[in-house]
Protein backbone atom coordinates (compact mmCIF):
# COMPACT_ATOMS: atom_id res chain seq x y z
CA UNK A 1 0.00 0.00 0.00
CA UNK A 2 2.95 2.43 0.99
CA UNK A 3 4.54 1.37 -1.82
CA UNK A 4 1.47 1.72 -4.04
CA UNK A 5 1.08 5.48 -2.76
CA UNK A 6 5.18 6.02 -3.15
CA UNK A 7 5.04 5.03 -6.98
CA UNK A 8 1.51 7.25 -7.79
CA UNK A 9 3.45 10.41 -6.27
CA UNK A 10 6.83 9.86 -8.37
CA UNK A 11 4.49 8.97 -11.75
CA UNK A 12 5.86 11.86 -14.20
CA UNK A 13 2.48 14.19 -14.79
CA UNK A 14 0.05 12.16 -12.55
CA UNK A 15 -2.14 14.40 -10.23
CA UNK A 16 -2.29 14.04 -6.98
CA UNK A 17 -4.75 14.24 -4.24
CA UNK A 18 -5.77 17.51 -3.12
CA UNK A 19 -5.71 17.63 0.26
CA UNK A 20 -1.93 15.58 0.05
CA UNK A 21 -0.68 18.39 -2.53
CA UNK A 22 -2.05 20.90 0.61
CA UNK A 23 -0.29 18.87 3.03
CA UNK A 24 2.67 18.91 1.55
CA UNK A 25 2.79 22.97 1.01
CA UNK A 26 2.02 23.40 4.65
CA UNK A 27 4.37 21.07 5.93
CA UNK A 28 7.08 22.50 4.04
CA UNK A 29 6.16 25.83 5.18
CA UNK A 30 6.03 24.65 9.22
CA UNK A 31 8.80 23.55 9.07
CA UNK A 32 10.75 26.14 7.67
CA UNK A 33 9.44 28.11 10.15
CA UNK A 34 10.20 25.59 12.79
CA UNK A 35 13.84 25.36 11.53
CA UNK A 36 14.00 29.07 11.87
CA UNK A 37 12.33 29.13 15.59
CA UNK A 38 15.25 26.57 16.48
CA UNK A 39 18.62 27.90 15.33
CA UNK A 40 17.46 31.19 17.05
CA UNK A 41 15.87 30.36 20.07
CA UNK A 42 18.79 27.76 20.81
CA UNK A 43 21.14 30.81 20.46
CA UNK A 44 22.59 28.71 17.95
CA UNK A 45 22.65 31.70 15.12
CA UNK A 46 23.20 34.84 16.61
CA UNK A 47 20.33 37.58 16.90
CA UNK A 48 22.70 40.11 14.69
CA UNK A 49 23.10 37.69 12.43
CA UNK A 50 19.25 35.81 12.54
CA UNK A 51 16.60 37.36 14.42
CA UNK A 52 13.90 34.99 16.36
CA UNK A 53 10.34 35.21 15.01
CA UNK A 54 9.13 37.30 17.72
CA UNK A 55 11.92 40.19 16.83
CA UNK A 56 10.55 40.23 13.23
CA UNK A 57 6.67 40.27 14.79
CA UNK A 58 8.05 43.30 17.04
CA UNK A 59 9.66 44.97 14.35
CA UNK A 60 6.65 44.61 11.98
CA UNK A 61 4.71 46.02 14.76
CA UNK A 62 6.75 48.77 15.33
CA UNK A 63 6.90 49.79 11.74
CA UNK A 64 3.39 49.17 11.07
CA UNK A 65 2.30 52.10 14.12
CA UNK A 66 4.45 54.50 12.97
CA UNK A 67 3.34 54.75 9.84
CA UNK A 68 6.55 54.19 7.90
CA UNK A 69 6.11 50.59 6.90
CA UNK A 70 2.59 51.47 5.09
CA UNK A 71 4.53 54.81 3.79
CA UNK A 72 7.18 53.02 1.74
CA UNK A 73 5.06 50.06 0.73
CA UNK A 74 2.64 52.49 -0.93
CA UNK A 75 5.85 54.63 -2.56
CA UNK A 76 7.21 51.09 -3.61
CA UNK A 77 3.64 49.70 -5.23
CA UNK A 78 2.85 53.10 -6.79
CA UNK A 79 6.45 53.05 -8.58
CA UNK A 80 6.65 49.66 -9.58
CA UNK A 81 2.69 49.86 -10.81
CA UNK A 82 3.52 53.00 -12.56
CA UNK A 83 6.62 51.51 -14.59
CA UNK A 84 5.13 48.21 -15.39
CA UNK A 85 1.97 50.17 -16.90
CA UNK A 86 3.48 52.34 -18.97
CA UNK A 87 5.70 49.46 -20.22
CA UNK A 88 2.75 46.62 -20.66
CA UNK A 89 1.17 49.50 -22.91
CA UNK A 90 3.77 49.83 -24.94
CA UNK A 91 4.89 46.76 -25.30
CA UNK A 92 1.95 44.49 -26.10
CA UNK A 93 0.79 46.28 -29.16
CA UNK A 94 4.55 46.89 -30.24
CA UNK A 95 5.52 42.84 -29.39
CA UNK A 96 2.00 41.90 -31.19
CA UNK A 97 3.08 43.66 -34.19
CA UNK A 98 6.45 42.49 -34.09
CA UNK A 99 5.71 39.49 -34.13
CA UNK A 100 3.51 39.12 -37.01
CA UNK A 101 4.48 42.14 -39.44
CA UNK A 102 8.05 41.65 -40.68
CA UNK A 103 8.35 45.44 -41.76
CA UNK A 104 8.05 46.33 -37.80
CA UNK A 105 10.29 43.51 -36.90
CA UNK A 106 12.62 45.04 -39.46
CA UNK A 107 12.32 48.05 -37.91
CA UNK A 108 12.79 47.79 -34.03
CA UNK A 109 14.67 44.00 -33.71
CA UNK A 110 17.89 45.52 -33.93
CA UNK A 111 17.50 48.29 -31.33
CA UNK A 112 15.29 45.88 -29.74
CA UNK A 113 18.13 43.13 -29.67
CA UNK A 114 20.71 45.39 -28.35
CA UNK A 115 18.94 46.62 -25.36
CA UNK A 116 17.59 43.19 -24.09
CA UNK A 117 21.05 42.46 -23.54
CA UNK A 118 21.80 45.32 -21.33
CA UNK A 119 21.15 44.80 -17.98
CA UNK A 120 19.31 47.67 -16.66
CA UNK A 121 21.52 48.06 -13.53
CA UNK A 122 24.07 49.51 -15.68
CA UNK A 123 21.78 51.94 -16.61
CA UNK A 124 20.93 53.29 -12.78
CA UNK A 125 24.19 56.01 -12.64
CA UNK A 126 23.07 57.26 -16.23
CA UNK A 127 19.88 57.67 -14.74
CA UNK A 128 20.64 58.70 -11.86
CA UNK A 129 22.83 61.83 -13.55
CA UNK A 130 19.56 62.74 -15.89
CA UNK A 131 16.83 62.58 -13.81
CA UNK A 132 17.75 62.04 -10.09
CA UNK A 133 17.00 59.74 -7.72
CA UNK A 134 13.32 60.54 -7.42
CA UNK A 135 9.81 58.69 -8.25
CA UNK A 136 10.67 59.47 -12.10
CA UNK A 137 14.00 57.60 -11.81
CA UNK A 138 12.48 54.27 -10.69
CA UNK A 139 9.75 54.08 -12.96
CA UNK A 140 12.56 54.41 -15.52
CA UNK A 141 14.09 51.78 -14.34
CA UNK A 142 11.27 49.30 -14.25
CA UNK A 143 10.48 50.88 -17.22
CA UNK A 144 13.78 50.26 -19.05
CA UNK A 145 13.83 46.63 -17.00
CA UNK A 146 10.59 44.90 -18.45
CA UNK A 147 9.95 46.84 -21.65
CA UNK A 148 12.49 44.79 -23.82
CA UNK A 149 11.68 41.61 -22.47
CA UNK A 150 8.49 42.14 -22.66
CA UNK A 151 8.39 42.86 -26.25
CA UNK A 152 10.70 39.75 -27.12
CA UNK A 153 8.15 37.79 -25.74
CA UNK A 154 4.96 38.60 -26.89
CA UNK A 155 6.47 38.97 -30.11
CA UNK A 156 7.14 35.67 -30.03
CA UNK A 157 3.55 34.78 -28.73
CA UNK A 158 2.19 36.77 -31.95
CA UNK A 159 4.48 34.10 -34.35
CA UNK A 160 3.36 31.51 -32.97
CA UNK A 161 -0.31 32.24 -34.12
CA UNK A 162 -1.67 29.71 -36.61
CA UNK A 163 -1.51 30.86 -39.59
CA UNK A 164 -4.58 28.68 -40.25
CA UNK A 165 -6.66 30.90 -38.14
CA UNK A 166 -5.69 33.76 -40.63
CA UNK A 167 -6.61 31.63 -43.42
CA UNK A 168 -9.90 30.09 -42.39
CA UNK A 169 -10.86 34.26 -41.45
CA UNK A 170 -9.99 35.58 -44.71
CA UNK A 171 -11.93 33.06 -46.64
CA UNK A 172 -14.90 34.29 -44.62
CA UNK A 173 -14.81 37.75 -45.62
CA UNK A 174 -12.28 39.43 -43.15
CA UNK A 175 -10.28 42.58 -44.50
CA UNK A 176 -6.27 42.35 -43.36
CA UNK A 177 -7.74 45.07 -40.65
CA UNK A 178 -10.02 42.26 -39.17
CA UNK A 179 -8.15 39.47 -39.08
CA UNK A 180 -5.58 41.78 -36.71
CA UNK A 181 -8.34 43.05 -34.42
CA UNK A 182 -10.54 39.77 -34.60
CA UNK A 183 -7.91 37.22 -34.55
CA UNK A 184 -4.53 37.95 -34.21
CA UNK A 185 -4.87 39.95 -30.91
CA UNK A 186 -7.13 37.63 -28.95
CA UNK A 187 -5.45 34.77 -30.23
CA UNK A 188 -2.32 36.13 -28.23
CA UNK A 189 -4.23 37.41 -24.71
CA UNK A 190 -3.05 33.93 -22.85
CA UNK A 191 0.21 34.42 -24.20
CA UNK A 192 0.16 38.56 -22.99
CA UNK A 193 -1.08 37.83 -20.17
CA UNK A 194 1.62 34.85 -19.23
CA UNK A 195 4.55 37.40 -20.16
CA UNK A 196 2.89 39.82 -18.01
CA UNK A 197 2.79 37.42 -14.77
CA UNK A 198 6.76 36.59 -15.55
CA UNK A 199 7.51 40.37 -15.62
CA UNK A 200 5.75 41.45 -12.90
CA UNK A 201 8.51 39.11 -10.94
CA UNK A 202 11.56 40.87 -12.37
CA UNK A 203 10.15 44.20 -11.97
CA UNK A 204 9.88 44.10 -8.29
CA UNK A 205 13.71 43.25 -8.60
CA UNK A 206 14.64 46.33 -10.84
CA UNK A 207 12.61 47.94 -8.13
CA UNK A 208 14.20 46.94 -5.17
CA UNK A 209 17.72 47.54 -6.73
CA UNK A 210 17.09 50.82 -7.76
CA UNK A 211 15.81 51.64 -4.40
CA UNK A 212 19.18 49.87 -2.72
CA UNK A 213 21.12 52.11 -5.36
CA UNK A 214 19.91 55.45 -4.57
CA UNK A 215 16.47 56.28 -3.12
CA UNK A 216 14.93 58.15 -0.37
CA UNK A 217 11.42 56.06 0.42
CA UNK A 218 10.63 52.29 -0.59
CA UNK A 219 10.62 49.24 0.55
CA UNK A 220 14.08 49.06 -0.72
CA UNK A 221 15.34 52.24 1.21
CA UNK A 222 13.46 50.78 4.66
CA UNK A 223 16.35 47.81 4.25
CA UNK A 224 18.87 49.29 3.27
CA UNK A 225 18.50 52.33 6.23
CA UNK A 226 18.22 48.55 8.84
CA UNK A 227 21.16 47.58 6.98
CA UNK A 228 22.83 50.86 8.60
CA UNK A 229 21.35 50.72 11.74
CA UNK A 230 21.95 47.09 12.61
CA UNK A 231 18.06 46.06 12.59
CA UNK A 232 18.40 42.82 10.98
CA UNK A 233 14.54 41.92 12.07
CA UNK A 234 13.54 44.95 9.95
CA UNK A 235 15.42 43.80 7.19
CA UNK A 236 13.14 40.38 7.51
CA UNK A 237 9.88 42.54 7.73
CA UNK A 238 10.71 44.14 4.64
CA UNK A 239 11.61 41.24 2.63
CA UNK A 240 8.54 39.28 3.92
CA UNK A 241 6.18 42.19 2.74
CA UNK A 242 7.90 42.50 -0.65
CA UNK A 243 7.32 38.62 -1.17
CA UNK A 244 4.18 38.73 0.30
CA UNK A 245 3.13 41.52 -2.21
CA UNK A 246 4.63 39.33 -5.15
CA UNK A 247 2.50 36.31 -3.90
CA UNK A 248 -0.25 38.86 -3.88
CA UNK A 249 0.31 39.79 -7.06
CA UNK A 250 1.16 36.51 -8.84
CA UNK A 251 -2.28 35.44 -7.68
CA UNK A 252 -3.97 38.25 -9.02
CA UNK A 253 -2.66 37.41 -12.49
CA UNK A 254 -4.08 34.08 -12.59
CA UNK A 255 -7.15 34.59 -11.43
CA UNK A 256 -7.41 37.94 -13.78
CA UNK A 257 -6.38 35.10 -16.57
CA UNK A 258 -9.64 32.67 -15.53
CA UNK A 259 -11.91 35.75 -15.31
CA UNK A 260 -11.02 37.50 -18.32
CA UNK A 261 -10.04 34.50 -20.54
CA UNK A 262 -12.42 31.30 -19.67
CA UNK A 263 -11.24 29.82 -22.24
CA UNK A 264 -7.90 28.69 -21.13
CA UNK A 265 -9.11 27.09 -18.05
CA UNK A 266 -12.32 24.83 -19.17
CA UNK A 267 -12.53 21.60 -19.43
CA UNK B 1 -24.31 30.85 -58.69
CA UNK B 2 -20.90 29.00 -58.29
CA UNK B 3 -19.36 27.80 -61.39
CA UNK B 4 -15.97 27.41 -61.06
CA UNK B 5 -13.27 26.88 -63.78
CA UNK B 6 -9.83 26.10 -63.74
CA UNK B 7 -7.94 27.40 -66.90
CA UNK B 8 -4.45 26.02 -67.88
CA UNK B 9 -3.41 26.53 -63.91
CA UNK B 10 0.28 26.21 -63.04
CA UNK B 11 2.20 26.33 -59.59
CA UNK B 12 5.45 26.68 -59.15
CA UNK B 13 7.83 27.08 -55.93
CA UNK B 14 11.36 28.18 -56.13
CA UNK B 15 13.49 26.42 -53.34
CA UNK B 16 17.19 27.36 -52.73
CA UNK B 17 17.92 23.80 -52.29
CA UNK B 18 15.94 21.91 -54.97
CA UNK B 19 15.23 24.62 -57.51
CA UNK B 20 12.37 24.61 -59.32
CA UNK B 21 9.43 22.32 -58.03
CA UNK B 22 6.44 22.51 -60.22
CA UNK B 23 3.59 21.93 -57.94
CA UNK B 24 0.84 22.00 -60.56
CA UNK B 25 1.38 21.90 -64.51
CA UNK B 26 -1.18 23.66 -66.78
CA UNK B 27 -4.66 21.96 -65.30
CA UNK B 28 -7.86 22.41 -66.72
CA UNK B 29 -11.40 21.72 -65.89
CA UNK B 30 -14.72 23.22 -65.06
CA UNK B 31 -16.98 22.82 -61.99
CA UNK B 32 -20.42 23.28 -63.14
CA UNK B 33 -22.70 24.88 -60.31
CA UNK B 34 -24.29 22.73 -57.63
CA UNK B 35 -22.02 20.13 -58.57
CA UNK B 36 -20.24 17.82 -55.81
CA UNK B 37 -16.54 17.49 -57.37
CA UNK B 38 -13.87 15.87 -55.66
CA UNK B 39 -10.27 15.95 -56.56
CA UNK B 40 -7.89 12.48 -55.45
CA UNK B 41 -4.49 11.56 -55.60
CA UNK B 42 -1.08 10.70 -53.94
CA UNK B 43 0.31 12.84 -51.14
CA UNK B 44 2.24 15.66 -52.29
CA UNK B 45 0.41 16.23 -55.75
CA UNK B 46 -0.71 19.92 -55.57
CA UNK B 47 -4.18 18.95 -54.95
CA UNK B 48 -4.85 20.83 -51.43
CA UNK B 49 -2.22 23.61 -52.89
CA UNK B 50 -5.00 23.89 -56.03
CA UNK B 51 -7.70 24.83 -53.49
CA UNK B 52 -5.79 27.52 -51.92
CA UNK B 53 -5.37 28.97 -55.48
CA UNK B 54 -9.52 28.90 -55.91
CA UNK B 55 -9.76 30.31 -52.32
CA UNK B 56 -7.51 32.83 -53.29
CA UNK B 57 -4.92 32.42 -50.72
CA UNK B 58 -2.00 31.75 -53.12
CA UNK B 59 -1.41 33.26 -56.87
CA UNK B 60 -0.85 31.03 -59.46
CA UNK B 61 2.08 30.75 -61.61
CA UNK B 62 0.49 31.07 -64.83
CA UNK B 63 -3.27 30.47 -65.65
CA UNK B 64 -6.45 31.68 -63.64
CA UNK B 65 -9.18 30.33 -61.38
CA UNK B 66 -12.62 31.72 -62.15
CA UNK B 67 -15.56 31.53 -60.52
CA UNK B 68 -18.59 32.29 -62.27
CA UNK B 69 -16.49 34.11 -64.83
CA UNK B 70 -14.52 36.57 -62.25
CA UNK B 71 -11.03 35.90 -62.08
CA UNK B 72 -10.11 34.99 -58.42
CA UNK B 73 -7.99 37.63 -57.14
CA UNK B 74 -7.79 37.81 -53.57
CA UNK B 75 -9.96 35.64 -50.74
CA UNK B 76 -13.70 36.24 -50.32
CA UNK B 77 -16.88 34.91 -48.45
CA UNK B 78 -17.93 33.98 -51.99
CA UNK B 79 -15.46 30.82 -50.98
CA UNK B 80 -16.00 29.16 -48.00
CA UNK B 81 -13.22 26.74 -46.76
CA UNK B 82 -12.79 24.14 -44.20
CA UNK B 83 -9.18 22.94 -43.54
CA UNK B 84 -8.24 19.60 -42.29
CA UNK B 85 -6.83 21.00 -39.23
CA UNK B 86 -9.44 22.53 -36.48
CA UNK B 87 -8.91 26.17 -37.40
CA UNK B 88 -11.53 27.36 -35.12
CA UNK B 89 -11.13 30.08 -33.03
CA UNK B 90 -10.08 29.03 -29.63
CA UNK B 91 -11.31 32.26 -27.52
CA UNK B 92 -14.95 31.71 -29.18
CA UNK B 93 -17.82 30.05 -28.61
CA UNK B 94 -19.19 27.54 -30.61
CA UNK B 95 -21.78 29.82 -31.43
CA UNK B 96 -19.87 32.87 -31.88
CA UNK B 97 -17.19 30.92 -34.18
CA UNK B 98 -20.42 30.32 -36.18
CA UNK B 99 -21.30 34.02 -35.68
CA UNK B 100 -17.81 34.61 -37.16
CA UNK B 101 -18.30 35.17 -40.94
CA UNK B 102 -21.47 36.89 -40.61
CA UNK B 103 -20.60 39.31 -37.94
CA UNK B 104 -17.72 40.49 -40.76
CA UNK B 105 -20.40 42.05 -42.81
CA UNK B 106 -23.42 44.91 -41.21
CA UNK B 107 -25.95 42.22 -40.59
CA UNK B 108 -28.12 42.98 -38.11
CA UNK B 109 -27.91 40.76 -34.98
CA UNK B 110 -31.35 39.13 -34.74
CA UNK B 111 -30.25 37.53 -38.13
CA UNK B 112 -26.85 36.70 -37.60
CA UNK B 113 -28.24 34.44 -34.92
CA UNK B 114 -30.72 33.25 -36.44
CA UNK B 115 -28.23 32.15 -39.35
CA UNK B 116 -26.01 30.85 -36.25
CA UNK B 117 -28.55 29.35 -34.24
CA UNK B 118 -29.71 27.08 -37.73
CA UNK B 119 -26.40 25.87 -38.99
CA UNK B 120 -25.04 24.95 -35.02
CA UNK B 121 -28.73 22.79 -35.01
CA UNK B 122 -28.10 21.54 -38.77
CA UNK B 123 -24.75 19.59 -37.65
CA UNK B 124 -26.36 18.80 -34.74
CA UNK B 125 -24.99 20.65 -31.94
CA UNK B 126 -27.60 22.48 -30.38
CA UNK B 127 -26.84 21.74 -26.61
CA UNK B 128 -23.10 22.58 -27.61
CA UNK B 129 -23.94 26.36 -28.51
CA UNK B 130 -21.87 27.77 -25.40
CA UNK B 131 -19.17 25.28 -25.27
CA UNK B 132 -15.73 26.29 -26.00
CA UNK B 133 -13.75 24.17 -28.90
CA UNK B 134 -11.46 22.60 -26.45
CA UNK B 135 -14.70 20.67 -25.05
CA UNK B 136 -15.27 19.37 -28.04
CA UNK B 137 -13.93 16.23 -29.68
CA UNK B 138 -11.88 16.39 -32.98
CA UNK B 139 -15.51 15.17 -34.99
CA UNK B 140 -17.66 18.00 -33.33
CA UNK B 141 -15.09 20.46 -34.46
CA UNK B 142 -15.58 19.83 -37.53
CA UNK B 143 -18.82 20.04 -37.59
CA UNK B 144 -18.67 23.37 -36.57
CA UNK B 145 -16.08 24.46 -39.02
CA UNK B 146 -18.78 22.99 -40.85
CA UNK B 147 -21.43 25.41 -39.75
CA UNK B 148 -19.43 28.36 -39.40
CA UNK B 149 -18.67 28.24 -43.24
CA UNK B 150 -22.53 27.41 -44.63
CA UNK B 151 -23.52 30.57 -42.07
CA UNK B 152 -21.82 32.64 -44.40
CA UNK B 153 -23.90 31.76 -47.57
CA UNK B 154 -20.57 30.97 -49.84
CA UNK B 155 -21.23 30.02 -53.14
CA UNK B 156 -18.34 27.44 -53.32
CA UNK B 157 -17.77 25.03 -50.69
CA UNK B 158 -13.38 24.21 -50.50
CA UNK B 159 -12.79 21.13 -48.30
CA UNK B 160 -9.40 20.03 -47.84
CA UNK B 161 -9.54 16.42 -46.47
CA UNK B 162 -11.47 17.83 -43.45
CA UNK B 163 -12.27 14.38 -42.02
CA UNK B 164 -9.00 13.13 -42.82
CA UNK B 165 -7.98 13.32 -38.96
CA UNK B 166 -11.14 12.22 -37.77
CA UNK B 167 -11.84 7.80 -36.82
CA UNK B 168 -13.36 6.30 -39.46
CA UNK B 169 -16.46 6.01 -37.36
CA UNK B 170 -16.66 9.59 -37.13
CA UNK B 171 -15.56 10.04 -41.01
CA UNK B 172 -18.03 7.93 -42.08
CA UNK B 173 -21.11 9.92 -39.99
CA UNK B 174 -19.40 13.19 -40.95
CA UNK B 175 -20.17 12.26 -44.93
CA UNK B 176 -23.37 11.28 -44.47
CA UNK B 177 -23.83 14.46 -42.70
CA UNK B 178 -22.38 16.60 -45.79
CA UNK B 179 -23.87 15.05 -48.09
CA UNK B 180 -27.19 15.61 -46.14
CA UNK B 181 -26.49 19.40 -45.65
CA UNK B 182 -25.47 19.64 -49.79
CA UNK B 183 -28.65 17.72 -50.71
CA UNK B 184 -30.52 20.91 -48.97
CA UNK B 185 -28.58 23.39 -49.74
CA UNK B 186 -27.33 23.00 -53.36
CA UNK B 187 -24.10 24.51 -53.26
CA UNK B 188 -20.50 24.03 -55.60
CA UNK B 189 -18.16 21.69 -53.49
CA UNK B 190 -14.79 21.55 -54.77
CA UNK B 191 -13.59 18.52 -52.11
CA UNK B 192 -9.83 17.20 -51.75
CA UNK B 193 -8.99 13.70 -50.31
CA UNK B 194 -6.92 11.00 -50.76
CA UNK B 195 -9.79 8.77 -49.82
CA UNK B 196 -10.88 6.89 -52.80
CA UNK B 197 -13.75 5.36 -50.91
CA UNK B 198 -14.60 8.99 -49.67
CA UNK B 199 -14.26 10.62 -53.08
CA UNK B 200 -16.70 7.79 -54.67
CA UNK B 201 -18.69 7.83 -51.68
CA UNK B 202 -19.28 11.97 -52.15
CA UNK B 203 -19.05 12.88 -55.76
CA UNK B 204 -20.62 13.98 -58.87
CA UNK B 205 -16.95 13.59 -60.28
CA UNK B 206 -14.19 12.23 -59.19
CA UNK B 207 -10.46 14.05 -60.79
CA UNK B 208 -8.06 11.69 -60.35
CA UNK B 209 -4.49 13.16 -60.00
CA UNK B 210 -1.27 12.61 -60.55
CA UNK B 211 2.33 12.80 -58.38
CA UNK B 212 4.10 15.92 -58.73
CA UNK B 213 3.82 17.84 -60.95
CA UNK B 214 0.32 17.55 -60.78
CA UNK B 215 -2.26 16.60 -63.73
CA UNK B 216 -5.18 15.70 -63.99
CA UNK B 217 -5.16 11.57 -65.56
CA UNK B 218 -8.54 10.11 -65.36
CA UNK B 219 -11.87 12.10 -64.58
CA UNK B 220 -15.06 9.54 -63.28
CA UNK B 221 -18.36 10.76 -64.01
CA UNK B 222 -19.97 8.68 -60.64
CA UNK B 223 -23.12 7.05 -61.74
CA UNK B 224 -24.76 6.16 -58.30
CA UNK B 225 -28.02 6.85 -57.22
CA UNK B 226 -28.67 9.93 -54.89
CA UNK B 227 -29.62 10.13 -51.82
CA UNK B 228 -26.72 8.02 -51.12
CA UNK B 229 -26.56 5.62 -48.47
CA UNK B 230 -23.38 4.59 -46.46
CA UNK B 231 -23.80 0.86 -47.69
CA UNK B 232 -23.11 1.92 -50.99
CA UNK B 233 -19.51 1.24 -50.84
CA UNK B 234 -20.55 -2.49 -51.09
CA UNK B 235 -22.16 -2.11 -54.33
CA UNK B 236 -20.59 -3.72 -57.48
CA UNK B 237 -20.97 -0.40 -59.63
CA UNK B 238 -19.01 1.45 -56.33
CA UNK B 239 -16.19 -1.55 -56.58
CA UNK B 240 -15.89 -1.08 -60.61
CA UNK B 241 -14.93 2.58 -59.78
CA UNK B 242 -13.04 2.24 -57.14
CA UNK B 243 -10.94 -0.49 -58.96
CA UNK B 244 -10.10 1.91 -62.16
CA UNK B 245 -9.13 4.63 -59.64
CA UNK B 246 -6.72 2.61 -57.42
CA UNK B 247 -5.18 1.06 -60.71
CA UNK B 248 -4.83 4.43 -61.84
CA UNK B 249 -2.95 5.90 -58.62
CA UNK B 250 -1.34 2.94 -57.82
CA UNK B 251 1.74 3.56 -60.01
CA UNK B 252 1.32 7.11 -58.79
CA UNK B 253 1.95 6.08 -55.56
CA UNK B 254 4.93 4.32 -56.17
CA UNK B 255 6.29 6.96 -58.02
CA UNK B 256 5.89 9.05 -54.83
CA UNK B 257 7.42 6.68 -53.20
CA UNK B 258 10.78 7.37 -55.28
CA UNK B 259 11.20 10.99 -54.90
CA UNK B 260 12.71 12.78 -52.63
CA UNK B 261 9.99 14.96 -50.26
CA UNK B 262 10.06 18.76 -50.49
Amino acid sequence: MAAGLLSRLFTPKRPIAKNIEIGIGVTVAMSLFVAWCLLTYTGLVSASFLPAPDAVGAAFVEKLSDGSLLRHTRISLYEIYTGFFLSSLIAVPLGIFMGSFRIVAATIEPIVNFMRYLPVTALIPLLILWIGIGFEEKVAVIFLGVFFQQIVLIADVSAQVHEDLFKASYTLGATRRQVVTRVLVPATMPGVMDTLRITMGWAWTFLVVAELVASSSGLGYMILQAMRGLHPATIFVGILVIGFLGLVTDLAFKYAKALLLPWTTVR
Amino acid sequence: MGRVSIEQVSLEFRTRRTGTIVALDSLSFEVPDKQFAVIVGPSGCGKSSLLTLVAGLNETTSGYCKVDGRTVSGPGADRGMVFQSYSLFPWLTVRKNVEFGPSLRNLSARERIERARHYVDAVGLGDFEDAYPVQLSGGMQQRVALARVLANDPEVLLMDEPFGALDNQTRTHMQGLLLGIWEREQKTVLFVTHDIDEALFLGDVVYVMSARPGRIIDTIDVGLARPRRYDIVTSDSFVDYKRRIMARLHSEVEKTMNVMPL
